[in-house]
């Protein structure tokens, strides 16, 4: 696309951004108020519903998909000019959804015409709500090392095993799961990608409280889950390359959650917690240059995304994608960390009236970032990956 | 802003390459440090790099220059980092060419930008007062007499100053220490009476001077802007010197990284390659983020000065401080990486730790950049 016609698509997004766009729907969003979708959701406030039905209507749930399938059908540069005008407007997303970010990009690629039109539809439209099967309690990091086994009884697949780090798996309505079809083959060979619709009989779930006092991860149990052939994405025993490939998509989301507008920002909200000097210096040298470290690495951060984005559209083939795991989610540990130091003991309360909203959730936030380092691929699977793929260091 | 170079600027940077690798290799600086020259650098490369249109790339084709953009400066300074090239790039080119195209008045930019181009003079910026870059703290006075002024004091650490054949003197006419009122530019020439440069023996082995001023005295032709009002051009130009040195380091930390990514492929010890260990694999991993983020906080500073946005003071300290602390974290980790031989002097990896230093110092450590950052950005 031209950028005449890239500029007045920007002035039409913009435009109707802000005629569709309800007032109450461009502030970060705060917990409780996103709406995920799913057979059992509800939307937070009648605002938040008009928003998403406005763009679902649009395709611009799933702006970049194709719009038989109920996407927007735009190309990556429309698409980041759609996503830049509503960061402009802090307009929150319409729909939050595991679906749109990780399982419909690999059914995109993967998936058949079939469930193409069964599962891309009713993600878009906020029909169904997913969770990730992919961790086992003890296959993390060692993900290849799945154990829950899914036998072929011809017509069906019978499930037995479990999942770890399923996110509100409580709540969703289908779960996509790495599981183990061949035991004879090595490691990789033997793993398939099947959709499992969580109200089957057989499947049970127990919420895990983290850190953060939050139970957004759970753990489902498979007891003899029976799942139609149909729901196998890909080939039998092939499931790794659907796996990674979704994977990649989880890493991607994850590596922009550090240049999304926070809703407690060091930079700005958290600034009134400290005291400054004559010079209107913030007193404390050590919470300044933690502050700016911050900035400073969050700039670079930001930068570093614009640029891959520029070296695809030239269609340069660039490194950058591997790395912002690593760096998107070090921004948010460092965000963490000065929220803490910027906001003292008032970012220290767990629970009661004595602390302000923006308070327990600076700290929530802080607890919250420690899952990201950890989520999606290790800090140091992501090292790994960058000294075998990048470096091309002996193994 | 642009964060991938055009057809024009990535034909300009491997042809960069192309001649660096060929006419000055990191063997042909060596030769020059040990040879204790007297310039500093090599006459007759600077020759043919003025030639090429290098030392006048950002100057106006009405003035001699090449009027290519920064960005296109910056993309061949990044390759003088690869190779070490020692030159008056920075001194002359970006620091003094930039004062002069800023702040200079028609007869001082037709009397020097044409000769500073075509690599006939050479300029250096003299700043410095004390051990620590401080330029509002600078005390060299400038005294009216004569309808002109005397200059007195001592600059330090001036890059190429003891070779330069004009130097652009940084005094105050009024005001006090730590004041941006009050500073002003001066266009001298550096065999003037008053004047003693002494060559400063440096640990990158580069030219350096300290500069006595006695008594120097200018005329009110020498004035380059106007009188205490010096900062309005200083700090656009220490901004431009501030990212041309990013880019430096920058070059120069992917080199000192590439070969020690080499070495960790090469070197075995307990009958294994030693890049196959993951203590050492992750902290080359982590160096590589931080090298990834550089490329685009300089390419993003020097596409700023072309865009000349209000943010680049803010913009040239995030690049400059980055590329200090990464640039320090790299040549560390490279000697250490390489071990024993990593100490040696015969090894280059020693060199790029030394010439880091410097540059790291030059125009403001990161003490001095997240400092100026924050305040930039109101905290």
């Amino acid at each position: 696309m031209s950028m005449e016609s890239l500029d007045q698509f920007r002035s039409e997004v913009r435009q109707w951004l802000a005629d569709n766009c309800p007032v109450s729907q461009r502030t970060p969003a705060q917990p409780g108020e996103q709406y995920w979708g799913g057979r059992r959701a509800e939307f937070p406030n009648a605002d938040a519903q008009l928003w998403f039905e406005r763009m679902r209507d649009k395709g611009w749930t799933a702006p970049e998909w194709p719009a038989e399938y109920g996407g927007g059908g735009l190309d990556e540069a429309q698409a980041k000019i759609l996503k830049d005008e509503m960061k402009a407007i802090a307009a929150r997303p319409p729909l939050v959804s595991l679906g749109i970010w990780m399982l419909g990009p690999a059914l995109l690629e993967y998936g058949n015409q079939q469930q193409k039109e069964k599962y891309l539809t009713a993600i878009v439209r906020g029909e169904h709500r997913w969770c990730q099967g992919y961790s086992e309690p003890g296959y993390g990091s060692d993900l290849a090392g799945v154990q829950c086994r899914a036998e072929d009884k011809g017509d069906h697949y019978l499930v037995n095993g479990s999942k770890i780090w399923t996110s509100r798996a409580d709540v969703a309505d289908w779960i996509f799961c790495l599981v183990r079809t061949n035991t004879d083959a090595i490691k990789q060979e033997g793993i398939s990608f099947l959709l499992i619709d969580m109200e089957t009989e057989g499947i049970s779930t127990s919420l895990i409280e983290l850190i953060s006092g939050e139970s957004e991860f759970c753990q489902t149990f498979f007891d003899n889950v029976k799942v139609p052939k149909e729901n196998l994405v890909g080939e039998a025993d092939k499931g790794w390359s659907v796996a990674k490939s979704l994977l990649k998509h989880e890493r991607k989301l994850m590596s922009e959650m550090g240049t999304d507008i926070p809703s407690v920002d060091p930079r700005t909200i958290a600034r009134d917690y400290v005291s400054y000097n004559a010079e209107g210096k913030i007193a404390n040298s050590e919470i300044r240059r933690q502050l700016a470290e911050y900035d400073m690495y969050i700039q670079a951060v930001g930068l570093t995304h614009f640029r891959g984005f520029e070296e695809r559209m030239h269609n340069i083939q660039g490194n950058s994608p591997l790395i912002m795991k690593y760096v998107g989610t070090e921004a948010e540990r460092l965000k963490g960390e000065a929220l803490l130091a910027l906001m003292g003991s008032s970012a220290l309360g767990w629970e009661g009236d004595e602390f302000s909203a923006t308070e327990k959730q600076a700290l929530r936030q802080w607890a919250m970032s420690k899952t990201l380092t950890i989520a999606g691929g290790t800090h140091e699977i992501q090292l790994n990956i960058i000294a075998k793929r990048i470096l091309q260091l002996p193994q | 802003m642009s964060l991938v170079l055009n057809e024009e600027q990535t034909l300009l940077q491997s042809t960069a390459r192309d001649f660096l690798l060929t006419n000055s290799p990191v063997d042909e600086f060596r030769k020059l440090r040990d040879s204790r020259d007297a310039l500093g650098y090599s006459a007759e490369l600077w020759q043919q790099i003025a030639d090429l249109g290098w030392a006048g790339i950002i100057i106006p084709e009405q003035y001699g220059g090449l009027e290519f953009g920064f960005q296109g400066l910056a993309a061949i300074i990044e390759e003088t980092g690869h190779t070490l090239l020692a030159s008056p790039l920075i001194s002359s080119s970006v620091l003094s060419a930039s004062a002069l195209v800023l702040g200079g008045n028609e007869k001082q930019k037709n009397d020097f930008l044409p000769q500073l181009a075509n690599g006939s003079i050479t300029l250096a910026l003299a700043l410095e007062d004390g051990n620590h870059h401080d330029p509002l703290g600078v005390t060299t006075s400038a005294n009216p007499s004569d309808g002109g002024w005397l200059v007195n004091g001592r600059k330090v650490f001036v890059m190429d100053g003891h070779s330069a054949d004009q130097l652009i003197l940084v005094a105050r006419t009024s005001g006090a220490a730590g004041e941006s009122q009050g500073l002003s530019l001066f266009l001298v020439d550096a065999a003037s009476a008053g004047i003693t440069r002494t060559r400063t023996t440096m640990v990158d082995g580069r030219n350096a001077a300290n500069i006595e001023l006695e008594n120097v005295a200018v005329g009110a032709d020498q004035l380059l802007g106007t009188v205490d009002d010096g900062w309005t051009i200083l700090e656009p130009v220490l901004d431009r010197g501030r990212i041309a040195l990013a880019a430096e380091l920058l070059g120069s930390a992917w080199e000192a990284f590439n070969r020690t990514v080499e070495y960790l492929k090469e070197r075995e010890q307990f009958g294994v390659k030693i890049g196959s260990f993951q203590a050492l694999q992750h902290r080359a991993s982590i160096m590589y983020t931080e090298l990834e983020l550089s490329n685009s906080v300089v390419m993003h500073a020097a596409s700023a000065v072309d865009d000349d946005p209000a943010g680049l003071p803010a913009i040239a300290s995030l690049a400059k401080a980055r590329m200090n602390d990464v640039s320090k974290l790299v040549t560390n980790e490279a000697v250490q990486m390489h071990g024993g031989i990593g100490v040696t002097d015969e090894l280059d990896i020693g060199l790029f730790l030394k010439r880091s230093r410097v540059a790291m110092q030059l125009l403001g450590d990161s003490g001095y950049h997240k400092d100026r950052y924050a305040t930039l950005n109101g905290y």
